[in-house]
């Protein structure tokens, strides 16, 4: 058998679309022009708990151009029948409704939308709308609410051993509560839809991470059938998890266009994007820590508080991290959600194991100080056999080696462990490093290849590209596959029509969509060998299949290359215009292994020693993903996550007036983001190598776990600069003045 | 957006013109068409001046600097005569905005910026400064950046601009052409304090044009330079910052021109830390010393009590850097 060369997958290339994208050609959500198409603009609620008692639309409704004003007291009743595949929405409570009764849940809510002919026009007329509320008390909170908690959902509550007596009987016993504050995506596309209804049929542009999700909650809140409901979005700008829901506005904007039968264009504005749709919730995260004095862990426990709207119980993947990063034989963890009057809060970068690895990463420094024990060394003291939390063995786990590479190459060794040790100038340098972890998660997925008589193919999925590169990681997969080149593949995506593909989201597009495209390639390759080697005219004629290569387009024998013959010819002279095939890809029923990407990240950090700003030198992240597909969209991953660390770490922060729950910092001169001046020197490393139990690709998902470790790499990196240990998020200078 | 009819001037005349009927003046726009879009700022009639006469920088007779109001601030960053003879002019604009609206805002909209408070720009808040008496919703809700020198209960907004800092500092003069004709005005009275009424933050009077920014002349060699303290390192606001001149002979500080940003309703001039400076030597107990009267009747809130010592310890860096250390 001869393997089929590799070309293409692993070679460092640049974006397919990167053209389209920096000459402005690829249309965005609110970027199509649809004829016929009006605008509509949200008014939202002014308070945050309450009731509507009077909407006031004459001014609006005098303005030139304005055709509709749709609140409560005069949309139609809309079905929302449940949406049992929109899995990703939090299985507790039920999703917002809009314009269904008068009941304010959360300041920034949507409480009508202005139609208008033009954008200016509803601007203003929204603007000019006047709402008046009953106002009650409300609570956004977490940290002083005294609402009771929600009940906790399945798997939110966990226990092996016995933690208490473990914890009590422990040679070294450390307390801590770490807060993560709430964070908002702010990808630089806000998000857009454009809804046309023909007939009874729904067509939206849309921004989404899953045009089947969108499709499917469409027909649930309208009472359609899916095939009535056509989603496309061939391009994402950003995302980081803000579109795997549905959020109201999208609905909004397809009743809208109902309403005034013309298409509506929605985009939301700056805003408007920190209460429409979800964010990064803010979470308390208590450790109690117990360990022998070398180091080794005897038992963690684990208690979370963290924030979710009244109407929903959305729990981020928080526990899993504490059950089976490090040997512990007993854990206890308790997760509670605090119902706030807040927007639902929702899936962001990372999730759960971000704000976890904070928690934990930052009480593994603080342990490794107390006992005078290296913070690799710590780790790696406590490196698990099996996964703990389910007896099963790792499919792949180098956590060690991530940090035996980092080390050296970042020079570990030439640290100096005592706090405050480094002076340069002004500044107080520190290094930390954190470890990551992020389940590698899967889920079927189907592509459709097509090859024609022109030799080239086309692969579809209804998959998504937010930004990672799935146009180009698909097309090197699919390249190589066929044999052929990069530009004689072509792969489409963001189309609801489309062969099924999962969520864009929790890294499993690689992993589902990739080993879908795979397989349906070698199927299509087997194929055309199979067409050549039984045809008499083929020079491959009665070769054993499994000896032919495809490379460039031609195919031949692997140990004859001058045997062989194109596929256009192979195609020609049989008379087909095209070869098709269908792959597919589910993840086995039953895991035998556990399966994650692991890393190790390295920080280096610089503090004013008097004005306490906190300047991140260098990072440098080491990670366990298995098989790198395409090098260079790696790097714009692990990099572009970094960046995301340091606001995580040190900027980034969600600011509520807890007195009317309105978001005092809702634009981005406000809520700050890194700056290119703020990110220093990075640098990611792969370990080579792929992971053979975890999908047929060997990949473990790259866009969740460069983001896991960031921050508590950087604030172990600060307590080692000066000495002190900052355990709220952002570290800002009035914590270190 | 609330609806306006736009106008472009070609001479002074026809903008105080239009500026006399209520016109409200615009040129490079950065701020003001944010505002509007936020509805904070309602022109009835924008009055372009941008193509007025008043983009030229002069050395004057005595040996100072005139500014003219169209100036862009990345062209006055990058003028010779500005970064030879006062570098803490050049520092303050280059470390203000991006590097889009350094090319597009001017020297006389700058000082004119309106404050960042969230609540005065959030019209569904109150605001005594968007609507006196309406009330001051930062004063017991988030004011981590706000003021705590010059405050008033009715506000406690910062002036944002940095180049004002440098302004202040320097003892600059304002330049005005009104329906009355022409009057200067000195810096430190151009920016109001809110006091009782927070709407009013400039002396000028209806229609007026800034034609220009006059900085007097100091004795040379003048050491200067701008420090700006805030949580990312370029394209956000001051928590605090310093604007330093010194004129040092024979080893004696004989003149020293000190103001701070970012903790005042208007860029904070600090005598007392002159005061302190002049007629010494510099040493870093020298620069320590003075510093320590840099917050000097300071009156901050919960969430900006952290801006007192920040401060001085941004004067004191300040004054090192300039200075020099012994």
């Amino acid at each position: 058998m001869s393997p089929q060369p590799q070309a293409a997958v692993g070679a460092p290339l640049s974006r397919v679309d990167g053209r389209l994208k920096v000459t402005g050609q690829a249309a965005y959500a609110a970027d199509h022009d649809v004829e016929g198409m009006v605008h509509a603009v949200v008014v939202d609620s002014g308070i945050a708990l309450g009731r509507i008692t009077g909407i006031d639309v004459r001014a609006a409704l005098a303005q030139p151009g304005v055709l509709k004003v749709i609140s409560h007291l005069n949309a139609p009743k809309l079905a929302y029948r449940d949406n049992p595949g929109a899995f990703l929405d939090p299985e507790v409570g039920e999703r917002l409704h809009v314009f269904q009764d008068d009941r304010v849940r959360f300041f920034g809510q949507p409480v009508a939308v202005v139609v208008a002919r033009t954008l200016e026009a509803a601007q203003h007329a929204a603007d000019l709308v006047k709402v008046s509320y009953r106002a009650g008390k409300s609570s956004t909170d977490l940290a002083t609410t005294t609402r009771p908690v929600n009940d906790p959902m399945p798997a939110q509550d966990y226990e092996r051993g016995a933690p208490e007596q473990a914890l009590a009987s422990a040679e070294v016993r450390l307390e801590q509560t770490y807060r993560a504050t709430r964070n908002h995506h702010n990808a630089m596309e806000p998000h857009a839809t454009i809804a046309r209804w023909d007939g009874l049929s729904l067509t939206v542009w849309d921004k989404t991470q899953w045009v089947l999700g969108t499709r499917a909650e469409l027909a649930a809140v309208f009472g359609l059938p899916q095939e009535s409901v056509h989603v496309i979005s061939p391009f994402v700008g950003g995302a980081f998890g803000n579109a795997l829901r549905t959020w109201p506005h999208v609905t909004i904007a397809a009743l809208a266009a109902r309403e005034v039968r013309r298409p509506v264009k929605l985009v939301l504005t700056r805003r408007q994007l920190y209460y429409g749709v979800g964010y990064r919730p803010a979470c308390e995260y208590t450790v109690r820590v117990g360990s022998d004095r070398s180091g080794r862990l005897t038992a963690m426990l684990h208690n979370l508080r963290a924030e979710t709207s009244t109407y929903e119980h959305f729990a981020e993947n928080t526990v899993v991290l504490g059950q089976m990063l490090y040997a512990t034989p007993h854990v206890r963890q308790t997760f509670r959600t605090l119902p706030l009057d807040v927007n639902t809060p929702t899936f962001m970068r990372g999730p759960g194991f971000s704000t976890a690895a904070f928690a934990i990463e930052s009480a593994m420094d603080e342990l490794a100080h107390e006992l005078g024990i290296d913070p690799i060394e710590l780790r790696q003291r406590n490196e698990p056999e099996t996964d703990q939390s389910n007896g099963r063995p790792f499919s792949t786990r180098r956590l060690r080696e991530c940090f035996s590479v980092g080390a050296r190459e970042f020079g570990w060794d030439r640290r100096d462990p005592r706090p405050r040790s480094t002076q340069d100038g002004d500044w107080l340098v520190g290094t930390g490093v954190a470890s990551g972890c992020y389940d590698t998660l899967r889920s079927a997925a189907e592509a459709h290849v097509r090859l024609d008589a022109d030799g080239t193919a086309l692969i579809q999925a209804a998959a998504s590209d937010m930004g990672p590169g799935t146009y180009t990681s698909m097309s090197q997969l699919a390249a190589d596959a066929l044999g052929l080149t990069m530009r004689t593949v072509r792969f489409e995506l963001g189309d609801s029509d489309l062969p099924p593909a999962p969520p864009h989201g929790g890294s499993l597009t690689m992993a589902s969509v990739g080993s879908a495209v795979q397989d349906g390639c070698d199927k299509l390759r087997q194929s055309a060998i199979k067409l050549a080697v039984e045809d008499e005219r083929s020079p491959l004629h009665g070769v054993d299949a499994g000896d032919v290569i495809v490379r460039d387009g031609r195919l031949h024998l692997g140990s004859d290359p001058a045997r062989g013959e194109t596929y256009q010819q192979l195609l020609a002279r049989n008379g087909r215009t095209h070869l098709e095939a269908r792959g597919a890809f589910s993840p086995a029923a039953e895991q035998q292994f556990s399966t994650s990407a692991y890393s190790a990240v390295f920080a280096e950090v610089a503090v004013d020693r008097r004005l306490g700003l906190v300047r991140v030198r260098r990072m440098l992240g080491v990670y366990d993903v298995g098989r790198i597909i395409s090098p260079k969209l790696a790097d714009s991953q692990a990099l572009g996550a970094m960046v995301g660390g340091i606001g995580m770490a040190l900027l980034e922060h969600t600011v509520t007036d807890h007195r009317d729950g309105r978001i005092v910092n809702a634009n981005l001169a406000d809520y700050l983001v890194p700056v290119n001046a703020d990110v220093p020197d990075l640098r990611a490393i792969y370990l080579e190598g792929e992971d053979p139990h975890a999908d047929p690709i060997g990949v473990k998902g790259l866009g969740e776990i460069v983001k896991v470790g960031v921050a508590p790499a950087i604030a172990n990196a600060v307590f080692h600069a000066t000495g002190r240990r900052v355990r709220d998020l952002p570290i800002t200078a009035e914590a270190l003045l | 957006m609330y609806p306006f009819s736009y106008t472009k001037v070609s001479d002074t005349r026809a903008a105080l013109a239009a500026g006399r009927s209520g016109g409200r003046y615009i040129a490079g726009g950065t701020t003001l068409v944010d505002l509007m879009r936020e509805t904070v700022e309602r022109p009835g009639t924008l009055v372009d001046i941008s193509a007025l006469p008043l983009r030229e920088i002069m050395v004057t007779a005595r040996g100072g600097l005139r500014i003219g109001a169209l100036v862009r601030m990345a062209e006055a960053a990058a003028d010779p005569k500005v970064r030879g003879t006062f570098p803490v002019i050049s520092q303050a604009l280059e470390l203000s905005a991006s590097a889009q609206l350094r090319n597009m805002a001017t020297i006389g909209g700058n000082i004119m910026q309106r404050t960042r408070c969230a609540y005065f720009r959030d019209v569904t808040a109150v605001c005594n400064k968007r609507e006196p008496g309406s009330g001051c919703a930062a004063r017991d809700g988030f004011h981590r950046t706000h003021a705590i020198l010059g405050t008033s209960d009715q506000c406690a907004a910062t002036h944002p601009s940095d180049v004002a800092v440098a302004f202040a500092a320097l003892e600059a003069t304002v330049h005005l052409l009104g329906p009355d004709g022409q009057r200067s005005v000195a810096f430190s009275d151009f920016l109001l304090q809110p006091g009782r009424t927070p709407n009013r933050e400039q002396a000028l009077r209806a229609g007026e044009l800034i034609t220009a920014v006059e900085i007097p002349a100091h004795p040379r060699p003048l050491q200067s330079g701008y420090l700006k303290v805030r949580d990312r390192q370029s394209y956000e606001f001051a928590l605090t910052s310093a604007a330093v001149a010194l004129y040092v002979r024979d080893g004696v500080i004989r003149e020293a021109k000190v103001a701070a940003g970012g903790v005042g309703t208007v860029p904070w001039k600090l005598p007392a830390v002159e005061r302190r400076l002049i007629g010494e030597r510099p040493s870093a107990a020298l620069w320590a010393r003075a510093a320590e009267r840099a917050a000097d009747g300071a009156r901050p809130l919960e969430h900006n009590r952290f801006k007192v010592d920040l401060l001085k310890r941004t004067v004191e860096r300040q004054l090192r850097i300039v200075g020099g250390t012994e």
